[in-house]
């Protein structure tokens, strides 16, 4: 990407964004594997001995369905709610990737891709946020 | 069945899963929802939830390393998620309704392409020269290779970017990374080299995935007791491979691997024709 317009090299060249994102990505499975293994710990001591049964679909409760609310089940410390939390986490995580990709075009002044990333970025968001009404 | 022992069980399968899709580089996310589904007689939209989740997490872990190597076609990505957030979020509605019995009949076809892709080579053919739309999103860069950095250039991107819609719409009816479609879409349409074309499809399964697993989240798809053994299994499995060198088994292991998955495409066609699943 050396030879192209992408705008000033430095700090925020593409070998440097590259970098970047690499990191935030290990990070954030890193963190979203601890959480759900921690929560999920705790939710085999407590509901272990229940009986598995995902035959018929019943829908999980409000508590599990909305960042905010699988946020508030977490801060509860239930258990169910802690996995939830590092699922949310993880599927957070290519967001933030989309987030920062967006960043990095601004600041290398890159207009049209600066365009395509917002696009994506109301894609995932429109998604986790009003998504789910069939 | 009680739950310990369904997560012991859902895990070993997801791990096993998880392994062989590491070494044979063709992701293990194809195989978790018939596992789920018929091994187990978990209900479709459970095991679909808990797959997405699943693919997130082994294609987020390795993008990491390949992004950092300078394989990663960051723009070619961008521009292609376009394609794939918005199928999958079309899938995703799609998903509530079509008939459960259709959509196993199309991920058997999905795995019969799948297998048949697993057979064939990479279909390299470079092009020295990118047509003008090319030119304009500035798609062409360069990777490195043993001789030293290699650059190249990038055609058809309309065919690249339909063949993504249809890849965002399977991602989120099948809960599956469809990374066989991404990287035909690149390496055989759009001429990237096939290096840069399985990375650059891994790095955009996550954000694909991400796409179709918010709606499903929202719509109760996602069952933390089923994902979490799904999940931490086929990134065990998935970090375990990554770190094993195969060397001259890769070529069994594939076999192997396209075995499985065309059993369990003629499982799935049975279950979708007499409505089982």
């Amino acid at each position: 990407m050396a030879d192209d317009a992408a705008g000033p090299r430095g700090r925020w060249s593409d070998e440097r964004v590259e970098q970047l994102v690499g990191n935030l990505l290990r990070t954030g499975v890193i963190i979203a594997a601890i959480v759900t293994a921690l929560g999920g710990a705790a939710l085999l001591i407590q509901h272990g001995a229940a009986r598995a049964d995902y035959h018929l679909f019943r829908g999980e409760p409000a508590a599990l369905r909305s960042v905010g609310a699988v946020a508030a089940s977490a801060l509860r410390l239930e258990s169910r709610g802690v996995v939830q939390l590092g699922l949310v986490l993880l599927i957070a995580t290519p967001i933030a990737r989309v987030l920062l990709s967006l960043v990095a075009f601004v600041l290398q002044r890159d207009r049209l891709y600066v365009a395509v990333t917002a696009v994506v970025l109301a894609i995932l968001l429109f998604s986790l946020v009003f998504g789910g009404h069939a | 069945m009680t739950v310990l022992l369904m997560t012991a069980l859902v895990g070993l399968g997801a791990f096993a899963a998880g392994l062989l899709g590491a070494l044979t580089g063709l992701g293990g996310g194809i195989v978790i929802v018939p596992l789920l589904t018929l091994a187990f007689g978990v209900d479709l939209r459970y095991a679909v939830g808990a797959s997405l989740v699943a693919v997130i997490a082994t294609s987020s872990g390795s993008a990491a390393a390949y992004v950092k190597e300078g394989y990663t076609n960051i723009r070619v990505g961008m521009l292609l998620e376009v394609a794939t957030t918005a199928g999958a979020l079309a899938g995703a509605y799609l998903s509530a309704v079509i008939p459960t019995s259709a959509i196993a009949i199309i991920f058997a076809l999905v795995l019969l392409f799948t297998a048949a892709q697993s057979l064939r080579g990479a279909g390299e053919q470079l092009t020295a020269a990118a047509d003008p739309l090319a030119r304009r999103l500035r798609l062409g860069s360069s990777y490195p290779t043993p001789g030293g950095e290699q650059s190249y250039q990038v055609r058809n991107v309309p065919l690249g970017f339909l063949l993504m819609l249809v890849a965002g719409i399977l991602s989120a009816l099948l809960g599956i990374g469809s990374g066989v479609v991404k990287v035909l879409a690149m390496d055989r349409a759009m001429h990237l080299p096939f290096k840069v074309s399985t990375t650059t499809s891994n790095f955009m399964i996550g954000v694909t995935a991400a796409a179709s697993a918010g709606v499903y989240l929202r719509r109760g798809y996602v069952d933390p007791t089923l994902a979490l053994p799904v999940m931490l299994g086929v990134l065990a499995g998935a970090l375990v491979g990554a770190r094993m060198l195969t060397g001259a088994r890769t070529r069994v292991l594939r076999l192997l691997f396209t075995g499985v998955v065309v059993v369990l495409a003629a499982e799935m066609l049975y279950k979708g024709a007499t409505g089982g699943l």
